[in-house]
């Protein structure tokens, strides 16, 4: 793969636009299709798409195992803190309603952090477990 | 709100504190935030159990959203008796699991053991907590993967295999579960539990509905380890750590049976389930099969973690039995089951554990003498195993009784017999370990018992099996109401 010019440029070109695209998905997702978990995929599959041309090891230069673990348990803290700060404000779970001044600002800063915290999570565990397979037989 | 909060609580703090094990590196530190996060689940679930046997229901509409359109979580007398008895077990038997674990699973790996314990206790909590059918089958998924996980990393290398023979059959089950609910939902066009359970007499019977019933039954069966679907159990509680065997044998198929009652009874309703089809006839054969032949082969067991899953095929034949019986009495001794049965499951794989510890090995041949090196121990096995058997003063006495006298009520006589003889069948293989245990050897062994953070547990669990058979007005009491609330017209 590494001396095959085409592939290398066209993806070059891609990644950033994927990567785009996928915060497109992301922050729009509150307005049209899309939302947390298909922006996650989209933005997991530039690294994979990176990871497959030009080798695993650039990959984990930008993101190591460790970061990768972090970054999942990251996710799960900010959907599900949302929720416990809606019942600290003295609300049910996930009552977005509380979490502004007005309850449609309250609806969106909480479902935008929710997406947030969905699309961090699933593209980690995206690469995670491209890295996983890909890492077998190398002994890592 | 603060009651409604509670059962969300239940779930979320196991929730969160999973990722929080992941993250922290030291095995000990993560058993101990994984211990609080149990224990608090247990706590929750007292306060609602008493808040339910008051007499209310406790119902929490997750995001503020209105039952039919979100989820809700609706704690009742049902499935606060299931809330304590898999937070409860989940407990005790996590306490023992520190020094266990240490022993089974590599020292960079606890981290994410206590995680996926942590997120299969809380699908198994979900399972039960939840109003939605959807939920139910999303809670299903995270506590069925995290428990393939879990079985996965024992240290015998079959585990796998075993993992992965479940991970199928599982997935099987799911499936049809899912297939189900999407049935359901096609014919009555909601998924909120109490909504399916009004909308469906007014549609009558339809083959829709038939199938949804059918793929349920099937698919839970198959997560419940009913009779004929019974073959992944073994393996995976055989090779599993310790106290996953222990963990799962007494939580993970509850909640199934659970499932089970909740949709027979509560959903289709009696009527549907047991007149307009033929429930109570399969159940019966199945669970009957499932005594004889389960316990037949748990005979013939050389591994007696092996042996002990065998039983708990039977054990869920005991189960079933009362569910197909259709009758208040019959759902009273199946509840009773439900909880006297993790009592004393609990109690033999954690002893096994204890012996896995010190010895080793669990294959019956060499556990010879093990009576006097590990008297504590030994002494708690046989304490379980004669709950197992049903001996007068022990909770398996308690259930068994029930259960004879449920049949007797409606005059089935020979499910009466088929009773007494697995309990005969019982001796025999309970008899085979505990006759190795005490058999006299050449050599008088040095005393090596157990440490006592894994005895203690064991003896808590042992010491339940004599107090819930002597003091039974707590857990039949509960199991009653809650049988009496399921076949009163309760919804």
């Amino acid at each position: 793969m590494k001396i095959n010019p085409v592939l290398r440029i066209v993806s070059k070109v891609m990644i950033p636009l994927i990567l785009l695209f996928a915060l497109y998905v992301q922050f729009h997702g509150d307005f049209g299709p899309g939302g947390g978990f298909q922006a996650g995929v989209i933005f997991a599959s530039a690294f994979i798409l990176h990871a497959m041309v030009f080798g695993m090891d650039a990959v984990k230069r930008v993101l190591s195992a460790g970061m990768l673990k972090a970054l999942m348990c990251v996710g799960v803290f900010l959907y599900g803190g949302v929720g416990v700060v809606t019942m600290l404000l003295g609300g049910a779970y996930l009552d977005y309603d509380l979490l502004a001044e007005t309850p449609t600002g309250g609806q969106h800063l909480g479902i935008f952090l929710v997406e947030l915290g969905v699309g961090i999570t699933v593209a980690s565990v995206m690469i995670t477990i491209f890295t996983a397979f890909a890492g077998r037989g190398r002994g890592q | 709100m603060i009651w409604a909060n509670l059962s969300v609580l239940q779930i979320v703090v196991p929730l969160l504190t999973a990722p929080l094990c992941l993250l922290v590196r030291n095995g000990r530190v993560a058993w101990a935030l994984a211990w609080i996060a149990s224990a608090a689940s247990f706590g929750c679930a007292l306060l609602l159990a008493s808040r339910v046997l008051d007499g209310g229901v406790v119902v929490a509409e997750l995001g503020g959203w209105a039952a039919p359109w979100g989820i809700e979580y609706r704690v009742d007398l049902l499935n606060a008796f299931i809330l304590l008895i898999v937070s409860g077990i989940g407990t005790v038997v996590l306490w023992s699991a520190r020094i266990s674990i240490d022993v089974e699973v590599e020292a960079d790996r606890q981290g994410l053991f206590y995680t996926a314990w942590l997120l299969c206790l809380a699908g198994l909590l979900g399972i039960a907590v939840t109003g939605d059918a959807f939920n139910l089958f999303v809670f299903l998924e995270i506590s069925s993967l995290s428990s393939y996980v879990l079985i996965a990393m024992g240290r015998d290398r079959r585990a796998l295999t075993a993992s992965f023979q479940y991970l199928v059959m599982g997935t099987i089950g799911a499936t049809f579960i899912l297939i189900g609910i999407g049935f359901l939902y096609m014919s009555t066009g909601t998924l909120n539990m109490q909504d399916i359970a009004v909308r469906l007499p007014e549609l009558g019977t339809s083959r829709t509905v038939e199938s949804a019933f059918a793929f349920l039954t099937v698919g839970i069966g198959l997560k419940m380890a009913m009779f004929p679907l019974h073959l992944w159990l073994p393996n995976a509680y055989a090779y599993a750590p310790g106290a996953v065997s222990a963990f799962l044998a007494a939580t993970a198929t509850k909640v199934a049976v659970y499932a089970l009652v909740r949709f027979v009874y509560d959903i289709f309703g009696e009527s549907f389930s047991f007149g307009a089809m033929p429930l109570s006839l399969i159940l019966t054969t199945l669970a009957v099969l499932a005594v004889l032949v389960a316990s037949t082969a748990a005979i013939f067991q050389e591994n007696v973690k092996r042996m002990l899953a065998y039983s708990s095929v039977a054990q869920i034949g005991y189960t079933l039995l009362g569910v197909g019986f259709a009758t208040a009495a019959g759902l009273t001794a199946s509840l009773t089951h439900l909880f006297n049965h993790a009592l004393m499951k609990g109690a033999l794989f954690l002893s096994l554990g204890c012996i896995v510890f010190r010895h080793g090995t669990v294959i019956r041949e060499e556990l010879a003498g093990l009576g006097r090196r590990m008297p504590w121990t030994c002494g708690a096995f046989v304490l379980g195993a004669i709950s197992l058997i049903g001996v007068p003063l022990t909770a398996g006495f308690a259930s068994k009784w029930l259960l004879l006298s449920a049949a007797i009520e409606i005059g089935w006589w020979p499910v009466a017999v088929v009773v007494v003889l697995g309990s005969l069948l019982a001796v025999i293989y309970v008899w085979r370990v505990v006759e190795v245990l005490y058999r006299a050897t050449d050599d008088a062994p040095a005393r090596s018992e157990a440490p006592l953070s894994i005895l203690v547990p064991t003896w808590i669990l042992a010491l339940a099996n004599v107090y819930f058979g002597v003091f039974t007005e707590h857990s039949v009491g509960f199991a009653s109401s809650a049988a009496a609330w399921l076949t009163g017209g309760g919804s």
